[in-house]
C-alpha cells in the first residue's frame, strides 16, 4: 500500500481518483488471468489430496482411526519399502548426476547450434512413452536379452547376468528416464555462467583444475542441486519403470500402493502410504529450500 | 602497498587472423617500464585482441611477445602472472569483496593473517576499506570497479591490463574514476596497458597512447603529439573533431585561397610536392576582428549558422571553395557568437604551429 498524504486544504490532486480505479482494475485483471490455473490446481491437487488425508484416517468399519498409520509403523516390511524407495532414488540421483554433469558441462561449451541439437537428443526419450521406453528396456536387459546374447557370442560371460527383476534393472530404468531431469536445470545454471569469470580465474593465477574447482563447480552448484532435487522427488513416486523392471523384487511405495490397492482394495491403507510419502516429500523440500536457499536457486540467481 | 617493480613489454610481428579479416596484422609496439599506454581505436579495431593476446587469452597465429627479457607467447594465462581489470569486472558472484580479493593470494599459497592483511591494505587503497565482508550484488557499479582493481593489484603484478573499465559507469563517476585510476598507477609503479575507445579518456589518462585500426598501430605518441600532430587523416579524424581541405604542396610550398600558407614543420607535411590535406580544427581556428594579423595564415569564410552548445558555441561556415568548417569561440560576452549574424563574411585566422598538413590518402 502507497502512503499517501493527507490532503491539505480542500481540492483533491487532479486524476488521483482515475488513477487508483486504474491501478485497481489492472490488478484485477492480473488475477483474472491467474484464476482458471487456481481453479485447476484446486480442483486436480487440493481436493484430492484432501480426499487421501480423509481415506487414510477411516478405519475399515468407517470410523476415523489412526489405525493405518499404525500398521505402517509397526509392520516391517512398509519400513523396507521405504528404505528401499529412497535407496533406489538416492541411488539414481547419484549415478544421474555423475553422468549427468560432464554431459551438461560439454554442452555448455557447445556453440549453441550444436549445443541446441544435442539438448533435442537429451531431451528425445521425453517425447516417447516412457512405457515404450521401459519395455524396450526389458527387451535388452532380459536373461535372453540382446545383452546377454552378444556377451555371450563374444564370450564376456558364460551364465546369463541377471540384468533384470531386480535393483540393477530398476537403476538402468530410471537414471535413463530421470537423466534430462538433471540435465536441464544443471545446462541452463552452466550456460548462465559468465565465462569472463573463468578468465579472471586464470588470470589471477589459477590453474584449469583449480578455477573449475573453486569457480565454475561453486556457481553451477544451484543447478545441480536443483536438478537432483528434482529427480530425486520424482523417483520417490516413480511407479512404471520400477514396477516392470524390478519385477516385483525391488518394491518402493508406489508399487506398494497399487497393490494395496489391485489385491487387496485396502484404500485406508493406501492413502495412508501415499499421505507419508506426500509428507515425506515435503519436509524434504523444505529441508532442501532452507539449506540451499532453493527460493534463489529457482530464479536462476543473476551472476 | 608499495612502490613494486615493473616490466617493459615487447610485441615483434604479432599475427592474428579471423577468417579473411586480420584483428592484428603484423603488430609491432614496445611498451616501456612502468608507462601507461592506452589502446585507442573504434570497435573492432584489435585493440581488444591485443590486450587479450598480452593475457594470454587468446592465441595469436604468429609473433612474439615478451615481459621483460622473458618470451611469454606459448606461456597458458594462469602462469603469466599479469593484472587485469575486466569490463564487466568479473567478480566472482559467490565470494564475499575480502573472498574476491584473496583469490589470488589464496592461489599463491599467501598464510592466512599475511593475505587479510594485503587483502584489506588493497581495499584502503581503493578507498573500500571495512567492505570485506560484503556481498558482490550489494555494491554499486563504482565499489565493484574498485573491487576488480583490487584483486587485480593485490598480487602485486608488474603488469597490468584494463579492458574498458570504465565503460559501465556514468560520466561524472567515469570521470573521477579515470583520475583515480591514474593517481593508484603512479603510485603502484606498474606498466599499465589501457584498452578504450573514449578519445578524452586517452588523453586524460595515458603517457602514450597507441591509436589502433584495422588490426594496425596507426600512431604511438604522446597525447598531446597524437592530438597536435596525428600522422594520418585516420587519426585526425578519431581524435577531436576536424575538417579536412584537399591542397597542393609545389615546389616547397602550400597556399589556400591565394594565400601561401605558413606550415607546421612536421616530417610528414614537408617534402616532396603533391597532394596533402590541410587539417582544421574548430577549436584552433579564431574569427578575427579588426586587429593586426601578422603571423598568422587567414581565411575567407562565410557564417552559416550559430550552434550554441552551452559551454561553448560552434559557429557553422564555409570557405572560399565551399568546404564547410566548424569554428569554436567563447558562448559568453562579446565573442564572436553574439557578434556575428549568419551571412556576415569574415576572417579566420590560423597559427602557423596549429597549421598541419597531413598525408593526402588516408592510410586505411
Amino acid at each position: 500500500m502507497i502512503d499517501r498524504p493527507a490532503p491539505t486544504g480542500g481540492e483533491e490532486p487532479p486524476n488521483a481518483r482515475a488513477l487508483q480505479r486504474s491501478e485497481t482494475w489492472e490488478r484485477r485483471r492480473l488475477l483474472g488471468l491467474v484464476s482458471p490455473a487456481l481453479l485447476l490446481v484446486t480442483i486436480l491437487m487440493l481436493l484430492p489430496v484432501g480426499w487421501l488425508f480423509y481415506l487414510s484416517a477411516l478405519s475399515d468399519s468407517g470410523s476415523f482411526s489412526l489405525e493405518h498409520y499404525r500398521r505402517l509403523w509397526e509392520q516391517p516390511s512398509y519400513a523396507r519399502t521405504f528404505r528401499t524407495t529412497f535407496e533406489v532414488s538416492a541411488l539414481t540421483t547419484g549415478i544421474c548426476v555423475l553422468l549427468g554433469y560432464p554431459l551438461a558441462y560439454f554442452l555448455s561449451e557447445l556453440p549453441k547450434r550444436a549445443a541446441n541439437l544435442c539438448m533435442i537428443a537429451v531431451l528425445l526419450p521425453l517425447w516417447t512413452s516412457m512405457l515404450v521406453r521401459t519395455y524396450a528396456w526389458l527387451v535388452l536387459l532380459q536373461r535372453r536379452g540382446l545383452i546377454n546374447s552378444w556377451g555371450q557370442q563374444l564370450g564376456w560371460w558364460d551364465e546369463p547376468l541377471a540384468l533384470v527383476h531386480n535393483l540393477t534393472g530398476t537403476l538402468v530404468g530410471t537414471v535413463h528416464v530421470m537423466l534430462p531431469f538433471l540435465v536441464m536445470p544443471l545446462y541452463a545454471a552452466m550456460c548462465a555462467i559468465d565465462r569472463d569469470l573463468l578468465k579472471a580465474a586464470a588470470n589471477l593465477g589459477a590453474s584449469p583444475v583449480q578455477s573449475f574447482w573453486r569457480v565454475f563447480f561453486p556457481l553451477s552448484l544451484p543447478g545441480l542441486t536443483t536438478g537432483a532435487l528434482i529427480v530425486f522427488i520424482l523417483c520417490l513416486g516413480f511407479y512404471i519403470t520400477p514396477a516392470v523392471l524390478g519385477g516385483g523384487k525391488v518394491i518402493m511405495v508406489s508399487t506398494r500402493i497399487a497393490s494395496d490397492i489391485e489385491l487387496f482394495f485396502n484404500w485406508g491403507a493406501a492413502s495412508a502410504l501415499g499421505v507419508v510419502l506426500l509428507v515425506l516429500t515435503m519436509a524434504l523440500i523444505v529441508a532442501a529450500s532452507r539449506l540451499l536457499r532453493l527460493d534463489g536457486v529457482m530464479r536462476g540467481r543473476a551472476a | 602497498m608499495v612502490r613494486g617493480s615493473s616490466l617493459p613489454i615487447s610485441i615483434r610481428q604479432l599475427t592474428k587472423r579471423y577468417g579473411d579479416t586480420h584483428a592484428l596484422d603484423h603488430v609491432d609496439l614496445d611498451i616501456r617500464s612502468g608507462e601507461f599506454l592506452t589502446l585507442l581505436g573504434p570497435s573492432g579495431s584489435g585493440k581488444t585482441t591485443l590486450l587479450t593476446v598480452l593475457a594470454g587469452f587468446t592465441r595469436p597465429d604468429s609473433g612474439s611477445l615478451k615481459f621483460g627479457e622473458t618470451e611469454v607467447i606459448c606461456t597458458p594465462p594462469h602462469q603469466r602472472d599479469v593484472g587485469m581489470v575486466f569490463q564487466n569486472y568479473a567478480l566472482f558472484p559467490h565470494m564475499t569483496v575480502a573472498g574476491n580479493v584473496a583469490f589470488p593470494l589464496k592461489l599463491r599459497g599467501v598464510k592466512r593473517d599475511e593475505s587479510a592483511r594485503r587483502v584489506e591494505q588493497a581495499l584502503e587503497m581503493v578507498r573500500l576499506g571495512g567492505f570485506g565482508a560484503r556481498s558482490i550484488d550489494q555494491l554499486s557499479g563504482g565499489q565493484r570497479q574498485r573491487v576488480a582493481l583490487a584483486r587485480a593489484m593485490v598480487f602485486e603484478p608488474r603488469i597490468m591490463l584494463m579492458d574498458e573499465p570504465l565503460s559501465a559507469l556514468d560520466k561524472q563517476l567515469r570521470e573521477h574514476m579515470q583520475i583515480e585510476l591514474r593517481q593508484l598507477h603512479d603510485q603502484l609503479g606498474m606498466t599499465t596497458v589501457y584498452v578504450t575507445h573514449d578519445q578524452r579518456e586517452a588523453l586524460t589518462i595515458s603517457d602514450r597512447i597507441a591509436v589502433i585500426n584495422g588490426g594496425r598501430v596507426m600512431q604511438l605518441d604522446a597525447p598531446r603529439t597524437i592530438y597536435e600532430r596525428p600522422a594520418n587523416r585516420f587519426v585526425a579524424e578519431f581524435i577531436g573533431e576536424s575538417t579536412f581541405v584537399p591542397v597542393t604542396v609545389a615546389r616547397g610550398a602550400v597556399s589556400f585561397g591565394g594565400r601561401t600558407l605558413q606550415t607546421s614543420p612536421v616530417g610528414a607535411t614537408h617534402g616532396a610536392d603533391g597532394p596533402r590535406l590541410l587539417m582544421l580544427r574548430p577549436e584552433r581556428l579564431q574569427v578575427l576582428g579588426p586587429g593586426p594579423t601578422e603571423g598568422l595564415n587567414l581565411f575567407d569564410a562565410q557564417l552559416n549558422a550559430v550552434v550554441y552548445q552551452g559551454d561553448s558555441s560552434l559557429l557553422q561556415m564555409s570557405l572560399a571553395d565551399g568546404t564547410a568548417v566548424g569554428v569554436r569561440c567563447a558562448s559568453f560576452g562579446d565573442s564572436a557568437s553574439a557578434r556575428l549574424e549568419p551571412g556576415a563574411r569574415v576572417t579566420l585566422g590560423l597559427a602557423p604551429r596549429d597549421t598541419v598538413l597531413l598525408p593526402a590518402e588516408a592510410a586505411a
